[in-house]
């Protein structure tokens, strides 16, 4: 493997506090160092960045891969090359596979595939119930040697108080957080979108915001409880942000996560039918994007994760009832945060980055999110202000159901390293790739 | 096809008010045809119709069906039992299929709100929605605004559309269509059947059936369906039409004579008491006659027809 020097970036790694220019010098898979007028060893390869930012490669630490089950929608290695193409280096993969991933050997087989697949890293997420059928907790200790970092039920909530409660105890042993998706089935069943007078006028059967709103209370009681670490996945109302902030002030170990779908869309998204702006939990009213926004600017919500929902375009070619509820996002994450959380001040572009990779990594324990000396050679480097148009058809994913085609953003993905090898360079991307999806 | 109408007609809520206007005004001249002894007039000779029903239906498709035969249409039914979808086809490769057959029209009803769009978004045929999900039903919407026409002028005047407003289309379809025609449109029910945020649709809500039939010129009774018990919206049918049955002592009570609609099928005894249903104040079956001549109007215009020249086009070969 060839050393790296990233040469003249504006190195930004809030680990250490740094926003300054400077050259990295990748080696050996790990960072060497980072400073003014490094010198290339012989041999290097020299990446000119000038004008760029370099940054800790971005963590998402909630993705949906299909593998296996649905490997025609996302492969681990499809989706592992969408994240390198959106300057993710680190994913977590949810464990509603099917089969689930509930047992040692499930998370060794994802943990195999990555290997193989040898672009961005996927760690495993295992079940917290047998067959995410919410009775039998799953075997944390073997999944969390088998290579997992936390357990979910994603996909549905940790289905009774008394196996949440459990499980926030039983994980304590792992040191791993126990997230959870958080919906009451009893009062969103049959949903299709938010609940409110777009879905009164549309005629569709609402998801109302306390369909998480009580499931995050409950999950709130419980970590105080027991002392676990609850993480709440793609948080999507006011009233969950205002609950979480509140918990944290109380000391509580409990962590957020909210999508760049949720921190930019409304339900009027679902205007026309359009299936895909389908997606769970719902696009909310602008006073929850609102909230949304306030809450990962002070640290309320502490990271930004896509919930990457690869599904087939047959699937959501349908009446919007019938059609699965879910986007991708990994390859328009980082252009969305730029352009719509950076750009109009929101968030400074270190809270960004400390947002989108240092903090998800701490939330997991992944080595990841620093550039810190002997820390994997993991950087993302991309142009904050190059301009481009989302095309689905050009995405790496083999899915292209998100809701922001046609979209112009700005922050364009250059170079994506993992482990110290270029994962992703712009222009890789295909122009008329075979896909199945179409 | 284009013409006063556009290509589809999918909901009320899509269309303006001289266009409803149009279609009440064209559907006058042709209320005639259906009192004729030859109840009919080529007007769309030579057009075929399909009408798609996923949901069962004996009203709406049946009225139709003869607006559709008596203007002199081609047509066909298919009922999602005994055709493909069956099978497993998704329903825009059934559209699809009938569309290579060359088709002009499709009139469908289906289970999930939006389907008609979806459905007039991917094929070139016009598309009348004849009742999609809880979302609208626009040809109801429009015999009841007829028959309330008959009897006095649509605006200001004040309409309640009680029931089960959640899981109405018909509901949806009543309150674009009255409110774009100047009514005061209000809806009353138990707060469990009735949808959120409808109050921003520019309607008021009476939580009880006293205040809705004490302040409203016009009563339209909704259907309230068994099932709603089942799923838990109410406790029972018995105490729904305690609280909220339109009956004839709570009538009495009204300050004025009120015109009573109920879009059918009625649960006599549940939302409505048998001796109002045929009393003197119901239009019922007014609407039910409405139902076929706006069926044409709404035929007769997305196929093209001058909505002025609908008096003449009657004439036809009879004449």
């Amino acid at each position: 493997m060839k050393p790296i020097l990233i040469r003249g970036a504006r190195v930004v790694d809030p680990s250490a506090g740094r926003d300054e220019v400077a050259d990295i010098l990748l080696e050996g898979g790990l960072v060497r160092g980072v400073g003014r007028g490094l010198g290339a060893p012989e041999g290097s390869a020299v990446l000119d960045a000038a004008g760029l930012v370099a940054a800790p490669g971005l963590v998402d630490m909630h993705v949906h891969f299909r593998e296996p089950g649905r490997e025609d929608v996302e492969t681990i290695a499809t989706g592992a090359r969408a994240a390198a193409a959106g300057g993710f280096t680190s994913v977590c993969a949810m464990p509603n596979t099917d089969p689930v991933t509930d047992n040692q050997a499930a998370v060794g087989f994802i943990v195999s595939q990555a290997r193989r697949a040898g672009c961005a890293r996927v760690y495993p997420i295992g079940a917290v119930s047998l067959g995410q059928k919410g009775e039998q907790m799953a075997e944390f200790g073997e999944l969390v040697a088998a290579g997992a970092v936390a357990v979910s039920d994603d996909g549905k909530a940790v289905a009774t108080a008394h196996l949440m409660r459990t499980a926030l105890e039983y994980a304590l042993t792992f040191g791993i957080p126990v997230i959870d998706h958080c919906e009451d089935l009893t009062l969103s069943h049959g949903g299709a979108m938010h609940e409110g007078v777009t879905s009164t006028r549309l005629g569709l059967k609402g998801i109302p915001r306390s369909a998480e709103d009580v499931i995050v209370a409950r999950d709130i009681t419980l970590a105080e409880l027991t002392g676990g670490h609850v993480h709440c996945a793609h948080v999507s109302t006011a009233g969950a942000v205002r609950m979480i902030r509140e918990a944290k002030a109380r000391g509580l170990r409990v962590t957020a996560e909210a999508t760049p779908h949720h921190l930019t869309l409304t339900d009027a998204a679902c205007e026309g039918y359009d299936t895909n702006a389908k997606m769970n939990p719902p696009l909310r009213e602008s006073r929850d994007v609102a909230a949304l926004r306030a809450g990962l600017a002070d640290g309320t919500i502490d990271c930004v994760a896509t919930d990457h929902a690869p599904h087939h375009y047959d699937a959501k070619e349908a009446e919007f009832d019938n059609a699965p509820f879910g986007v991708v996002g990994l390859e328009t994450a980082l252009g969305l945060a730029v352009t719509e959380l950076v750009e109009p001040g929101i968030l400074s572009l270190p809270a960004l980055i400390e947002r989108m990779a240092a903090r998800p990594a701490q939330i997991v324990h992944l080595p990841a999110g620093t550039l810190a000396p002997g820390a994997p050679a993991d950087v993302v480097v991309f142009d904050p202000s190059a301009e481009w148009v989302v095309e689905p058809t050009r995405f790496f994913s083999k899915s292209r159901n998100t809701p922001f085609a046609g979209r112009r953003l700005r922050g364009l993905v250059r170079w994506t390293v993992v482990g110290g090898r270029l994962a992703h360079t712009m222009g890789d991307r295909p122009d008329a790739p075979e896909r199945s999806t179409e | 096809m284009s013409g006063a109408l556009g290509k589809d007609l999918l909901g009320l809520e899509y269309i303006t008010a001289d266009q409803i206007r149009r279609i009440l005004d064209t559907a006058e001249p042709f209320k005639e045809i259906s009192e004729r002894a030859i109840k009919k007039v080529p007007v769309l000779r030579g057009k075929t119709i399909v009408n798609l029903f996923f949901e069962a239906s004996t009203r709406t498709r049946i009225s139709f069906e003869f607006a559709e035969k008596r203007l002199s249409a081609d047509t066909v039914n298919v009922a999602a039992s005994g055709s493909s979808v069956t099978k497993g086809e998704t329903l825009v490769d059934t559209a699809r299929n009938l569309e290579a057959m060359r088709i002009d029209m499709v009139v469908m009803r289906h289970m999930s709100s939006g389907a008609a769009k979806f459905l007039a978004d991917r094929i070139e045929s016009s598309v009348i929605n004849a009742g999609d999900g809880k979302h609208e039903h626009p040809t109801q919407g429009l015999l009841d605004l007829l028959t309330i026409r008959d009897h006095r002028p649509i605006e200001g005047t004040k309409v309640c559309i009680v029931g089960d407003v959640l899981h109405s289309r018909v509901a949806r379809s009543n309150i674009w269509g009255l409110l774009k025609l100047g009514a005061e449109v209000a809806v009353c029910g138990p707060r469990s059947l009735l949808p959120l945020g409808i109050e921003e649709l520019g309607v008021r809500c009476f939580r009880r059936v006293e205040e809705a039939i004490e302040w409203a010129d016009v009563l339209n009774v909704l259907r309230l369906q068994l099932e709603r018990m089942e799923a838990g919206y109410i406790p029972s049918l018995r105490e729904y039409y305690r609280v909220f049955g339109v009956t004839v002592e709570r009538l009495e009570k009204a300050p004025r004579d009120l015109l009573i609609l109920h879009p059918g099928p009625m649960n006599r005894g549940v939302e409505i008491d048998s001796r109002v249903a045929d009393g003197p104040h119901s239009v019922i079956l007014g609407q039910v006659t409405n139902g076929v001549a706006v069926r044409m109007a709404v035929l007769y215009l997305l196929a093209g027809g001058n909505p002025d020249l609908a008096e003449a086009a009657k004439g036809g070969a009879d004449r």
